[in-house]
């Protein structure tokens, strides 16, 4: 179980007024774009519960287009980031919900375009995130670690052939998570490691059979 | 030895046995954790007391109001009553109360703070750590060791329970800036590791049960205030401990209760803005006009 650091707790240096409402949301959006690493035709950010609630007055709403716009917590651009350039350029909305069977910082960004994409995550106190869905498949991201997202068909020997491929970069895995959605159907594997994966190594899992959806997401900066 | 270090009577111990200060021990922990570097640690802080003192002089100087409106020109009243007259409490806690306010009204600016440990808790570290330090001629690395303790208190509480008010409510955003601003401070004074531990706990403990209701649900009222209020609740907690005072409940257990706390409150004080302050005929009325 990963134990906060003396670093979460007198960072990140960010634009207010809002750790959890403001930088967390930027956060949210930056793994999130990360994670679908294309360029969105549409995308609708649905917001939940104290999200929702107090959502606008934080900048929540800014925070996450911020983050989906690849800016940084403490970007001054955050302020007025619906003038920008950048947010022109894309087609957004906003949902504001409430559903207690879901965290009070909650979020779903429903990302249209060649693949369409929902990931899900919470804003856990102190600028610290988690995204814990993608497409329906239970994941475990936090940012703090360089992860590599699997979806692939469920069958024997993938884990050791991906697991296989890292260890050639002699790179330790931090944690490793399974989910399926059904026996012999879609899969996902969710890996945290504690360095870098090379570029040699990424291809080759890339090339492995029946893989739909290979993602690096990197460490976000803290 | 055992790391990693989770609980404040570990704290204690390992401080104890190895005769170091917090600020030692934590540093050590973090490297023993294998996440980071003890240079990587120190770079933060160092980054964060920057930012800190960027946002207090920023601060001072912007009268700019919220985007709502309903604040952003306290810190310049403060400021303007005290070169006309004095606090009775003296020179170091009209600082604090002036920092802390700038510290806050910079945050709801959106411009830049350090989030200690959150934005809206983001006056009360700053404002009692610089205003001693200047005070007192405090160095760089004394102010940098103080941080790191202060992160170190948040850090254990935070490994018990989550630090957001929207999940343990005030108690658990000022309330815990405000212990750690007590232990940082008790540091730079001088006292012993007990007694940096037990202004944490004395801390925590007074405040159990603050609740997060902002009206409007915006990180202004009570938030604002609510700094310079909780920067002289940890000058209390250290004046307390350093008279060797104290919390009769052990640090951990008052951290117990305080979880215990954050789960029994309910939903609608946990910035959700739907109950308190929030709800008040004024409040209301706010509501309608500023987010119409």
């Amino acid at each position: 179980m990963y134990q906060s650091s003396i670093i979460d707790i007198i960072s990140p240096v960010m634009a207010g007024p809002s750790s959890s409402h403001t930088a967390g949301a930027v956060r949210l959006g930056l793994l999130a774009r990360n994670i679908y690493n294309a360029k969105p035709d549409k995308i609708t950010f649905k917001l939940y519960n104290s999200y929702a609630s107090t959502g606008k007055g934080h900048g929540t709403d800014k925070g996450l287009l911020a983050g989906i716009l690849g800016f940084s917590v403490c970007d001054k651009r955050i302020k007025n980031v619906f003038d920008t350039p950048e947010a022109e350029e894309i087609k957004y909305e906003f949902e504001f919900l409430q559903d207690f069977n879901r965290h009070p910082n909650a979020v779903d960004f429903v990302i249209e375009g060649g693949l369409n994409m929902l990931i899900s995550g919470n804003s856990v106190g102190a600028g610290e995130i988690e995204i814990t869905n993608i497409n329906n498949f239970q994941v475990k991201l936090n940012g703090k670690y360089n992860t590599l997202l699997l979806v692939y068909d469920d069958m024997p020997g993938v884990i050791s052939s991906v697991t296989g491929i890292i260890q050639k970069d002699n790179v330790n895995i931090a944690s490793l998570h399974c989910d399926r959605s059904g026996k012999g159907k879609d899969a996902s594997m969710c890996i945290c490691l504690d360095g870098e994966l090379s570029h040699a190594c990424f291809k080759e899992i890339s090339e492995l059979k029946d893989m739909y959806i290979v993602r690096y997401i990197k460490k976000l900066e803290s | 030895m055992k790391y990693p270090i989770t609980t404040f009577r570990q704290l204690y111990y390992a401080c104890k046995e190895q005769n170091k200060q917090i600020f030692e021990i934590a540093l050590q922990n973090e490297v023993e954790k294998g996440e980071y570097s003890e240079y990587k640690v120190r770079l933060q802080a160092a980054k964060s007391l920057q930012a800190m003192k960027e946002a207090i002089n920023e601060g001072l100087k912007s009268t700019e109001l919220s985007p709502s409106g309903m604040s952003g020109d306290e810190c310049n009243k403060l400021q303007k009553r005290y070169k006309e007259t004095h606090s009775i409490l003296g020179p170091v806690a009209e600082k604090i109360m002036i920092y802390a306010l700038a510290t806050s009204e910079q945050n709801l600016r959106m411009g830049t703070i350090a989030a200690c440990p959150t934005a809206g808790s983001c006056g009360i570290v700053p404002s009692v750590l610089i205003a001693y330090a200047q005070e007192n001629k405090i160095s760089e690395d004394d102010e940098i060791n103080a941080l790191i303790t202060a992160g170190e208190i948040g850090r254990i509480v935070s490994n018990k329970m989550s630090l957001a008010g929207a999940v343990g409510g005030c108690q658990a955003e000022c309330g815990v800036a405000s212990a750690m601003a007590s232990a940082a401070l008790t540091q730079m004074r001088g006292g012993t590791v007990k007694q940096i531990i037990n202004a944490a706990a004395l801390a925590l403990k007074n405040i159990l049960g603050l609740t997060c209701d902002p009206v409007c649900g915006l990180v202004e009222i009570p938030c604002v205030k609510r700094n310079p209020f909780l920067a002289i609740h940890a000058v209390t907690a250290s004046e307390l401990a350093m008279a060797d005072i104290i919390s009769k409940i052990p640090p951990d257990e008052v951290v117990d209760a305080m979880e215990q706390t954050g789960q029994l409150m309910s939903p609608l004080l946990k910035e959700s803005s739907k109950g308190g302050l929030a709800t008040t005929k004024t409040a209301l009325a706010l509501v309608k006009n500023i987010l119409k």
